[in-house]
Formats: structure tokens, C-alpha cells, sequence
């Protein structure tokens, strides 16, 4: 209860979002909207968690889409698995949905253990090759996996509890719950004494062992919830697509979530989602003018790295940072003067 | 409260420590000082288990701290302040000091609650307000100036309540004015605090005016060690340290 009175403003702000959101995909009478939105909600969770690691603890992943593809996966095969579905009844949808994310979470715990250990660029590739692994595991583990061709079939989506998934209204607003509680957790976790410990490990992890953290468990604990989230949002696309496909597992899909957090900034909580938007936005516009939409977009990120060197919201706080503290420094000198 | 005895450290062949017995009582303000090279900074690092000695013991209240890992160390109540300033560049002052103490009192891996908890808050204005850091306290640590930086090094450690508190060059790279200024602050820290307070220093004013005891280190031995006056009057140490000035004034040619 303490919680939810200390963060009564950000669930004020995330209950406002969530209506808009809802109101959004149920008044608007077409699939687009809502389409659109299921798929920034998976994609958005996914660049989000990995920003945990990467604005908040100083950790560049390049991996993460491992644990956006090992929940999607999860997922997808507990539902298709008619042991699991007849045995558990109404109940099997969230009892996948919750086996799923603890999967994920203990898949992230077991890769995380060996990973946090290392730093910069070695993490970094540990991260990568680990999500190679998954990767071709998916690809070759054809009988289980369905291969190159993904899960085939279609997930069944059973109603429970009156939410039938099955059904567009309803998933759609299943899924604008689960993304909005997802990110209100990280809301909570980033402003938590954990979400400052990770600051100090980020500015000076020696300093912040001294200090008496312990900095590999922090990590480690910031991997793994970093890596559920992750899973959460592959739920979610698993859900949308009925479906999982290996590309999810793909280095290019790690590299894009990467992208998003640049192209929003990674100083700034919602700046990995601001970036999700922006890359599908600037995806589908190319796309209208010219089928090399990579090209393009890869000269966009070039401009937004070597040019900016920041996020667009990254702008905006050290603007906002910059006139507090000047703001703070001019009262001082006056002070001294007196 | 802190002891060293017979400690001995070597690099290949550079004897660094060359047995050295040390003690600092419960509740004292000792200098450590040396030329360059003498193994200052080296003995800090034996005592705070960054070094682990080839042989000899430290004491820590009684009980043995070597080959203890220096996290353990620092929970045991030894604290340290740096040459280089060690802070947290995107944090505020008081942030900073709110991380620290939260660490202190075990809560840094609380995912669950808000930052910083009140309890936590409560401590860190009072060690804003022991430091003198009110006005700077909610400027980023990149944003203030080098004594703040170094004093804030300090409060970082004292966030952690040491017994014993070990300042590496408080005064460095600071000028002169500075510098009395902060060795105020210092010996005012330590008159509140009541810990044993240990520190290395290059000014021989400084040193003279503060401390009680004087360890003068050379080649990684002891060379004396009393009083100021005592220091002061040691011809060992004036030969070997002071400098020959001093000793050709007193000794006509």
C-alpha cells in the first residue's frame, strides 16, 4: 500500500495512458490502430527492459532479443501443447502466460550469471553469441520449433475469466493492460534505491563496491528483470502474430531495440519508447517512397549517432538539466556575495 | 583501534612496506607522511584489503582484516576517501549521498519502494549539513568544484559511519586557502565523529598544525613517528625529509 502512495503519480499517469490507449483502439471503427499499437506495445517492452541495462546500469546488451523470442516461444508452445491446454482448462492461457515470463526469467538468471561477470565490449559479445545460440536451437530443433518456418498452426486462445483473445477487442485491450503494468514496474524499479544503485554502478561501479554494493548481484538482478520484461513483450507479439518466428531470435532484432533506445535517448524513462514509435514511424514512411528502406533508416541512425550523439529526448533533459543547475549556480554566487 | 604490525608488502623486488608495526588508537587524528614513493598510498591499500600483505597482521578492533575481501572490509567500518576525487558524475550531491547510505543500511537492492526511503533522506541532510554542502546539494557532482568533489569523496565514506576513516591527500591539488579551509572541515568532521581519523598529507604546515601523531614513512619503513614537536626536532627526519635547508640553517657550514 506504502507503494502505491509513493508512486501515486505515476500510476495516475500510466491509468490516463492506458484509457487513451484503449479509448484509441476501441473508438477508432478500423484494425490499424490497434494493430499498430499491439506491436509498439511488444516492441516498446522490448527496447524499454534492454534500456535497464543499457541507460541505467551502463550494460550494452546485444542479445536481448533472446528473452523477447524465449517468451514468445515459451508461450506459443504451452498453448500448443494439448496436455497442457486440456489438463489446465480455462486456466491455460494465464497459467502459459505466467509459466512463460518465469521461463524467460529463469532462462535470463542462468545466461545472466555468466554474462554480468564480464564488462563493455566482452558483454557485450557474450550477450550476442548467447543469442546466436538460442537462435540456431530455434532453426534446427525443426520437429518442436518449426525451423525457418516458425510455429505453425496458430496459438488457440481459449477465453478465460470472460476475456476471449480470440477476440481483437479484447486482446487488444489484454494487451494495453499487461504493457502498461510492465512498464509501470520499470517505473518503480528505475526509481527504487535499486534504480539508483544502478546509477552508481553506471557512473563508477569501483566507487560503488566500496561503498558496500554488491555490483555483480545487482547487475545480475537487473539482468533478470530486465530479460522477464523482455519476455513479456514476445507474449504479447506471440499473442498478436499466433504465432513465433526464429527472426525474433535474430541479432538484427537485438540491433534494432538498440536502435530505438538511440534514436528516443536512454537518459530519459519513456525515451526507448518515443524511439519505438519513431523507428515504425520513419519504417513506414520510407517504405511508401522506396522499397531500400534500410538504406535510408541506416542513414538516419548514422546521423542521429555521429551528428546527435544523443536521443531526441536526451535533448530536451540535458536542456532541462543544464538551466536547473545554472538556475542553482546563480543563487549560489549570490549567497556568496551576501 | 587500528594496528599494523610487521606488515610487510613487496612488488617483485620493491619492497613497498618493510615491516611496518603502526598503531592508531581509538579516537585519534594521525598524518601519514613521506616523500614520494615512501608507500603512503600503498599502506592504505593493505589496510582496506585492496593489497593483500606478504606477511604481518592488521588489526581492526582486535580482529585480523587480512586477506578479507575489501567490501567486507569496508562493512567492518573502514572508510576511505581517494586522491582522485571518486564520485558519481551523473548524480546530485545529495543523490549521491542518498545512494550511499541506502547501501549502508542494506536497502540498495530494495526494488520496491520509493527513492531515497525517509530514514535514508533524514541521514543525508544531516550529512549535508555535518559537510557544509547545503548550497551545492542538489548540483550534479560533475558541476562542482574540485574541493566540493573532494569533500563529497569524504562524505561518501562517512555515509558508510566508519570507525576508522582513511584520507588519501584530502588537501591535493587544492590551493593554498583551499586547503585550510578543508583540513577545517576535516578536523571538525573528525571532533563530531569520534573516529579514529588517519591521513596522508604533503603540506608540512597542515600536518604540523592538525595532527596529533606523525608517521613518517621512508622506502616503505617507519622513520619516526610522536608528536609534532617531536617530528619537528627528529634529526633523521629532517635529513631525510624536511630537507637540507633546514638542517643547513642549523648547522652552519
Amino acid at each position: 500500500m506504502n507503494l502505491l502512495r509513493e508512486f501515486r503519480r505515476d500510476i495516475a499517469i500510466a491509468a490516463v495512458a492506458l484509457l487513451v490507449l484503449v479509448a484509441i483502439g476501441l473508438g477508432v471503427d478500423s484494425p490499424w490502430p490497434r494493430d499498430f499499437l499491439t506491436s509498439f506495445f511488444a516492441f516498446g517492452l522490448l527496447a524499454m527492459s534492454l534500456n535497464l541495462l543499457i541507460g541505467y546500469t551502463g550494460l550494452v546488451s546485444f542479445g536481448h532479443a533472446a528473452y523477447f523470442a524465449f517468451g514468445g516461444y515459451a508461450f506459443g508452445l504451452l498453448m500448443q501443447w494439448n496436455g497442457f491446454t486440456e489438463s489446465l482448462g480455462a486456466a491455460a492461457l494465464p497459467a502459459a502466460f505466467v509459466a512463460a515470463i518465469g521461463g524467460t526469467a529463469l532462462y535470463s538468471l542462468v545466461i545472466g550469471a555468466i554474462c554480468v561477470r564480464l564488462t563493455e565490449i566482452y558483454f557485450a559479445f557474450l550477450t550476442l553469441a548467447f543469442q546466436m545460440f538460442l537462435y540456431s536451437v530455434i532453426l534446427s530443433a525443426v520437429t518442436i520449433t518449426g525451423g525457418d518456418q516458425g510455429l505453425m498452426g496458430g496459438i488457440p486462445r481459449p477465453p478465460f475469466l470472460g476475456i476471449d483473445l480470440a477476440d481483437p477487442h479484447h486482446r487488444y485491450v489484454f494487451c494495453a493492460v499487461v504493457f502498461m503494468v510492465c512498464i509501470l514496474i520499470m517505473r518503480v524499479v528505475t526509481e527504487s534505491p535499486f534504480g539508483y544503485t544502478l546509477r552508481m554502478i553506471r557512473d563508477n561501479a569501483q566507487r560503488a563496491a566500496f561503498l558496500g554494493v554488491n555490483v555483480t548481484r545487482v547487475k545480475l538482478i537487473c539482468f533478470v528483470v530486465s530479460g522477464s520484461m523482455a519476455g513479456v513483450g514476445g507474449v504479447i507479439l506471440a499473442l498478436f502474430t499466433s504465432g513465433a518466428y526464429p527472426e525474433w531470435a535474430f541479432w538484427a532484432q537485438s540491433g534494432e531495440a538498440i536502435f530505438m533506445i538511440m534514436l528516443g535517448g536512454l537518459n530519459v524513462f519513456v525515451g526507448p519508447l518515443l524511439g519505438a514509435v519513431a523507428l515504425r514511424v520513419l519504417n513506414d514512411v520510407v517504405q511508401m517512397y522506396t522499397s531500400h528502406t534500410e538504406i535510408v533508416i541506416g542513414a538516419v541512425i548514422l546521423f542521429v549517432v555521429l551528428g546527435l550523439r544523443r536521443g531526441l529526448l536526451d535533448f530536451a533533459l540535458d536542456w532541462w538539466v543544464e538551466r536547473q543547475q545554472a538556475k542553482l549556480a546563480a543563487t549560489n554566487r549570490e549567497d556568496d556575495k551576501r | 583501534m587500528l594496528r599494523l604490525e610487521d606488515v610487510v608488502k613487496s612488488f617483485g623486488g620493491v619492497v613497498a612496506t618493510n615491516h611496518v608495526t603502526l598503531d592508531f588508537p581509538e579516537g585519534s587524528l594521525s598524518a601519514v607522511i613521506g616523500p614520494n614513493g615512501a608507500g603512503k598510498t600503498t599502506l592504505f591499500n593493505l589496510i582496506t584489503g585492496h593489497l593483500v600483505p606478504n606477511s604481518g597482521r592488521i588489526l581492526l578492533a582486535g580482529e585480523d582484516i587480512v586477506g578479507m575481501p575489501p567490501a567486507r572490509i569496508v562493512r567492518k567500518g573502514i572508510g576511505r576517501a581517494f586522491q582522485v576525487a571518486s564520485i558519481f558524475p551523473t548524480l546530485t550531491v545529495e543523490q549521491s549521498l542518498m545512494a550511499a547510505i541506502a547501501s549502508h543500511v542494506h536497502l540498495s537492492e530494495n526494488l520496491l519502494t520509493a527513492f531515497p526511503p525517509r530514514s535514508v533522506r533524514q541521514r543525508a541532510d544531516e550529512l549535508v549539513e555535518l559537510l557544509g554542502m547545503a548550497p551545492v546539494a542538489r548540483m550534479l557532482c560533475s558541476n562542482i568544484s574540485h574541493g566540493d568533489q573532494k569533500l563529497l569523496d569524504i562524505g561518501l565514506a562517512l555515509a558508510l559511519e566508519p570507525k576508522v576513516l582513511l584520507l588519501d591527500e584530502p588537501t591535493a591539488g587544492m590551493g593554498p586557502e583551499e586547503r585550510w579551509q578543508m583540513i577545517g572541515t576535516v578536523r571538525r568532521l573528525w571532533e563530531q565523529g569520534r573516529m579514529t581519523l588517519v591521513f596522508i598529507e604533503h603540506d608540512m604546515d597542515i600536518v604540523f598544525e592538525v595532527a596529533e601523531v606523525i608517521h613518517v614513512l621512508r622506502y616503505g619503513s617507519v622513520l619516526a613517528q610522536g608528536t609534532a614537536d617531536e617530528i619537528r626536532s627528529n634529526p633523521e627526519v629532517i635529513e631525510a625529509y624536511l630537507g637540507t635547508e633546514i638542517a643547513h640553517d642549523e648547522v652552519p657550514a
